[in-house]
């Protein structure tokens, strides 16, 4: 209807510019609580005690393990952690070629994976499907967030593409409930190769909230080979963009030895 | 149970209980299966008045098989077969006895006996078969959709029976994503239950957080600081703020108005990002506690213009998709829910306003602090997509004026007192969600740890109703009926 090209055209560029000079639009977001090691009390299992999904552990010998892999951003350990070891932080690109790199590590020196060779030429559009399997429906909101005017996926070569057939990324969402293992196979079964997999939101990467249980799942670990994790809950759409573009090699891995590299 | 008017029933007394209970003009919401002393079952009914006393609930032991009252109440059907599915007993005379939840293939995982929170056996991966209707007529086709679907879409599997354009039965099956939420509350204590009903739906995060500390706090007689309550309404109305705009623009999506659907997806990101700057999530997470608030909020200064310039935008797009002839033309008369239908199939919250039904927890029976803010209702006669739309348009309006008004009156003070739990407490706890009524029954163990959790949420209500206004309509106006309707299947599965 021409009425609403006018009215379109008169709102101008919704558009940000980031990743280039522009808005992330995540102002204020609580990212993953900062694990600063120097601050941590010995004997003090105060974060480990609340957290609900156990990325907070004390190790058998003493000192506290990390994992933002299961981490659920619900900043119940930046309120218990009596000494601020554990405190609130806008850390939110955690998109990690590599599991070990969102546990974290005193050094960090683990390496990203080697790039596929078949990856060359393969930098520039991409087609991904989109597989929910169980998640709360967070990661969908994030997911359809990507396609309005403000994230725009399209302007970076990213579309999402109804059929596994055309699609040379698998995104799944959800710990991968019991009912949703064999449709989830029969996608990951129906693509061409070369194919990837991206496990978007903790519950896909360990579990998250929904591991176990009778119904629930432990995240695509054991189920299909997974080549990008983002743990988050749910991860922002910026998030996500800067995941995708990780991806393709258009942006660093900023996740290290679970930590932000400066 | 706290904060109900409860009575004790025998099992053979329900049916005739359930007709009195219909005649008094009540309505029953639902029924669920809480394992007592000695691995007995009992089932909880729990019914809304028809004025604004308290909510009815019954006490009935388990000692044989139940009767279903799914003649008297269609809307029990669906509850009865959950309970049949994952507990394993059965209600006599069940009008559609087979599977909802499970697949034909998996055993009943939470049989009472000797079960103490130990941990249920993993379901079998491999899925059975759902139940369909036979099929006589060589002219009928099927078509099965799902559970992998087009687009960036939560997984669930629809079947369609029907003729050329003409759909004569539909059946969705919208139990894949469930993940077994109420049975991962047991043995938790209620600041992490918190984080768990913060992820029951994520788009209902802080309906699902309130429902459940409002149920925690009348079980343990827990008081909340008024600032608290203040902004609990705050957190609440942006929800369904940023609901009711992703709603108009994916609404505009199924009638292939883009522009519509651009703008309308705009505004909700507007909001969302509001969200962000407001609490420190977008969606509202990491903030009720029973007792009150986790950190307080600092709205002053920035929120009321904020909301303003929203406000005007919002009213220029609504305006513009009122003007859309097109757009109305596909909403006008599609998907039409009779009252009737909407009172015995369950059906809740702005679906039930637009089938002329003035109903709303927030003014019928308040909490946090509805009850010092002046709410209209909206309610529409008509019963079609369009009615469901513009009910929701209302519903923003009526939102914005309300968070302006809490801005306005916010007092200061702290926002948290402590609540501890008690052991062997029960509470009940409400929110009228963006999608309609949302109930939390909570039960504490003798050490005061969460023993169950019940849920029932409004997508599971409006899914009950939905096939209802899909029989014998056509294809071309499936997805706009959907889309209309607003429903999430995570909140449904659970």
């Amino acid at each position: 209807m021409a009425f609403w090209t006018l009215i379109g055209l008169a709102k101008g560029k919704a558009t940000t510019g980031w990743p280039g000079p522009g808005d992330d639009g995540q102002n204020g977001l609580l990212g993953m609580p900062r694990y600063k090691q120097e601050l941590c009390a010995e004997d003090c299992d105060a974060c480990a005690q609340v957290c609900p999904t156990r990325a907070l552990t004390i190790h058998p010998g003493g000192g506290l393990d990390v994992d933002y892999g299961r981490c659920i951003v619900c900043q119940l350990c930046t309120e218990a952690c009596p000494t601020g070891a554990m405190s609130p932080s806008s850390d939110w690109a955690f998109g990690a070629r590599c599991r070990d790199d969102l546990r974290w590590a005193e050094a960090v020196d683990t390496v990203a994976h080697a790039r596929s060779p078949e990856r060359a030429g393969f930098r520039r559009s991409l087609h991904i499907r989109h597989v929910d399997a169980g998640s709360c429906n967070g990661c969908e909101s994030e997911l359809q967030a990507l396609n309005n005017p403000f994230y725009n996926l399209h302007r970076l070569g990213i579309f999402f593409t109804p059929s596994p057939r055309f699609a040379d990324l698998l995104l799944v969402t959800g710990p991968v409930t019991r009912a949703m293992e064999a449709p989830l196979r029969t996608t990951y079964d129906a693509m061409p190769q070369p194919r990837w997999v991206m496990a978007v939101g903790t519950c896909a990467v360990s579990g998250g909230v929904a591991e176990g249980g009778y119904a629930g799942g432990h995240g695509l670990e054991g189920i299909i080979p997974v080549d990008v994790y983002l743990p988050g809950c749910p991860p922002n759409p910026a998030a996500i963009i800067e995941a995708l573009l990780m991806f393709l090699d258009r942006a660093p891995q900023r996740v290290k030895g679970g930590r932000i590299g400066e | 149970m706290k904060a109900t008017d409860t009575r004790q029933l025998d099992l053979q007394e329900l049916p005739a209980a359930a007709r009195h209970l219909r005649e008094s003009g009540a309505r029953m919401r639902m029924v669920y299966a809480v394992v007592a002393a000695h691995s007995n079952l009992e089932l909880r009914y729990l019914a809304v008045p028809a004025g604004t006393s308290p909510f009815i609930l019954w006490r009935c032991n388990v000692t044989g098989d139940p009767p279903s009252l799914a003649e008297i109440w269609p809307l029990l059907g669906w509850y009865e077969r959950e309970i049949m599915d994952l507990y394993g007993i059965r209600f006599r005379g069940h009008p559609e006895p087979n599977r909802l939840v499970l697949h034909d293939n998996s055993a009943p995982p939470l049989t009472p006996v000797g079960r103490e929170y130990a941990q249920p056996d993993p379901l079998p991966a491999a899925n059975g078969t759902w139940s369909l209707p036979e099929l006589v007529a060589p002219d009928v086709q099927t078509l099965p959709f799902g559970p992998v679907r087009a687009d960036v879409l939560e997984s669930a599997e629809f079947t369609f029976l029907y003729i050329g354009e003409q759909i004569l039965h539909y059946q969705p099956h919208l139990f894949y994503k469930h993940r077994g939420m109420e049975q991962r509350f047991e043995g938790l204590d209620p600041v992490r239950g918190v984080v768990l009903a913060e992820r029951v739906s994520g788009v209902g995060s802080a309906a699902h957080a309130l429902a459940f500390c409002q149920a925690v706090e009348a079980a343990c007689d827990c008081v909340v600081p008024t600032r608290a309550l203040w902004l609990r309404v705050l957190l609440a109305e942006l929800e369904r703020l940023y609901n009711h705009l992703h709603y108009l623009g994916h609404l505009c999506n199924t009638t292939t108005l883009k522009v519509g659907e651009a703008q309308g997806k705009l505004l909700e990101e507007t909001a969302k990002q509001i969200n962000a700057r407001l609490t420190g999530s977008r969606f509202l997470r990491s903030l009720l506690v029973p007792g009150g608030l986790r950190r307080d909020l600092q709205p002053e200064g920035w929120l009321r213009d904020a909301l303003e310039s929203l406000r005007e935008e919002i009213a220029s797009y609504v305006r513009h998709l009122e003007a859309s002839e097109s757009h109305l033309d596909r909403l006008i008369t599609t998907g039409v829910l009779s009252s009737r239908v909407a009172f015995d199939q369950g059906a809740t919250g702005p679906i039930q306003r637009a089938s002329n039904t003035d109903r709303d927890l927030r003014r019928d029976h308040p909490y946090a602090a509805y009850a010092e803010l002046p709410l209209t209702v909206p309610v529409r006669p008509e019963g079609d997509a369009y009615a469901r739309a513009r009910v929701r348009i209302e519903e923003i309006d009526a939102s914005i004026a309300l968070m302006q008004r809490v801005l306005l009156l916010l007092p200061d003070g702290e926002i948290r007192r402590p609540c501890r739990p008690v052991p062997s407490a029960e509470g009940l706890g409400w929110a009228e969600s963006p999608r309609g009524s949302l109930f939390y029954a909570v039960h504490f163990d003798r050490s005061g740890r969460l023993a169950r959790v019940k849920i029932k949420s409004p997508s599971f209500s409006n899914w009950r109703v939905f096939p209802f206004t899909v029989h014998e309509t056509n294809m071309m106006d499936y997805a706009i009926n959907e889309a209309s309707f607003g429903l999430t299947i995570a909140g449904c599965a659970r």
